[in-house]
């Protein structure tokens, strides 16, 4: 398989178990760390081209947060996790007790902060695909940067998103209480890498 | 202008004045704009990457700066405009995400950069004003009309270049 164009329905759904089994994983951390019951149903996975996963990030200009992530060792990529609005303050809220109304708000404490969520909730998600395909993935340490959705995923996109115009998007819904919130997560592994993480899944491609 | 032609990622318009042209939220991409202010036209290309080396991907020359400045130029010469009026703006190239121990993340904004401008100095367009670098994004608005380009990003005033 050379791009991400010729996935098809199996390889989606071994994707959609990778996001599931990691955003569990995630959740999991989320909770234990805002000591809060987090729930979650199945994540969505699609394939999209930039365009798509920008709409369905509310669009170019809205702001959001990006924590980038990027992995080595037995598989290589990068993962772009966006958070909207409702989700960091959800998040700053129930760790710091503070009320976020505007981005441009944002203090640095409440940042690094972010980042430690981000770092830690990237974490679960990648050693739970690692202990499961029995590979080695180390992660690096995150970069993070608030700003309009558009410009943080051309950046990653084109850098990464190799000879085919799509990412690997994976849309997660948390329920906390009466409240539902949304994280992406986009996963972008070269393409060799791909290959690999779909036979760590016992696909033969 | 409250109707401006919408150039998207890797796409590229050419406007009569007093159309205007925009494009939404470049991260490390690049937006070219040229205006022949005699004959009142603008272009504005939005590139994704420097060059095209895969020879194989030549369904969209607007994705890189080697192939989509020229294409854009040579458009705006069928449609009257002279090489020696044109002048350039340019803005993005940032580099939005940095990540410690992996400098090559990150750095095509830059390469963009670098790329655009020796395209237009290969195409002998007067580079007349910049915005580019550092690690935001930016919505820009080009005025046929006046030359005037004009840069939005999150938490900044805005920029009239």
């Amino acid at each position: 398989m050379f791009s991400y164009n010729e996935l098809n329905e199996m390889h989606i759904d071994v994707l959609k178990e990778i996001g599931n089994i990691g955003a569990g994983n995630a959740a999991t951390s989320l909770s234990q760390m805002l000591s809060k019951r987090i729930d979650m149903n199945v994540p969505e996975v699609s394939i999209l081209n930039y365009d798509d996963a920008i709409q369905s990030i509310g669009g170019a200009e809205n702001v959001v947060v990006g924590i980038l992530v990027s992995f080595d060792g037995d598989i290589e990529g990068v993962i772009l996790f966006l958070l909207k609005k409702e989700f960091v303050h959800l998040i700053l809220n129930s760790l710091m007790g503070t009320e976020l109304s505007k981005f441009e708000d944002i203090s640095e404490m409440e940042l690094s902060a972010l980042s430690e969520i981000g770092n830690i909730m990237v974490s679960s998600y990648v050693n739970s695909i690692a202990t499961l395909t029995n590979m080695k993935i180390d992660i690096s340490v995150p970069g993070l940067n608030i700003d309009m959705a558009g410009a943080l995923l051309d950046a990653v996109a084109v850098e990464f998103a190799e000879a085919a115009d799509k990412v690997i998007f994976i849309k997660e819904k948390y329920f906390y209480g009466e409240e539902t919130v949304y994280s992406n997560m986009l996963l972008l592994p070269n393409m060799s890498s791909l290959n690999i993480l779909l036979k760590g899944f016992g696909i033969e491609i | 202008m409250s109707d401006e032609l919408n150039v998207g990622i890797a796409d590229m318009k050419i406007a009569y004045s007093p159309k205007g042209l925009i494009s939404y939220a470049l991260g490390s991409c690049v937006g070219i704009c040229i205006v022949d202010q005699v004959k009142k036209v603008a272009g504005m290309v939005h590139i994704m990457l420097p060059t095209n080396n895969n020879v194989s991907d030549k369904n969209n020359v607007f994705k890189y700066a080697d192939t989509g400045i020229p294409e854009m130029v040579k458009q705006m010469e069928l449609m009257g405009c002279m090489r020696s009026r044109m002048i350039a703006k340019i803005a993005g190239g940032a580099r939005m995400f940095e990540i410690k121990g992996n400098s090559s993340i990150g750095n095509i904004g830059e390469r963009n950069t670098i790329a655009t401008k020796e395209v237009l100095s290969k195409l002998n367009i007067k580079l007349i004003a910049q915005d580019v670098g550092a690690n935001y994004g930016r919505t820009i608005i080009f005025d046929s009309d006046t030359g005037n380009l004009t840069i939005k990003s999150f938490a900044k005033n805005i920029k009239i270049i």
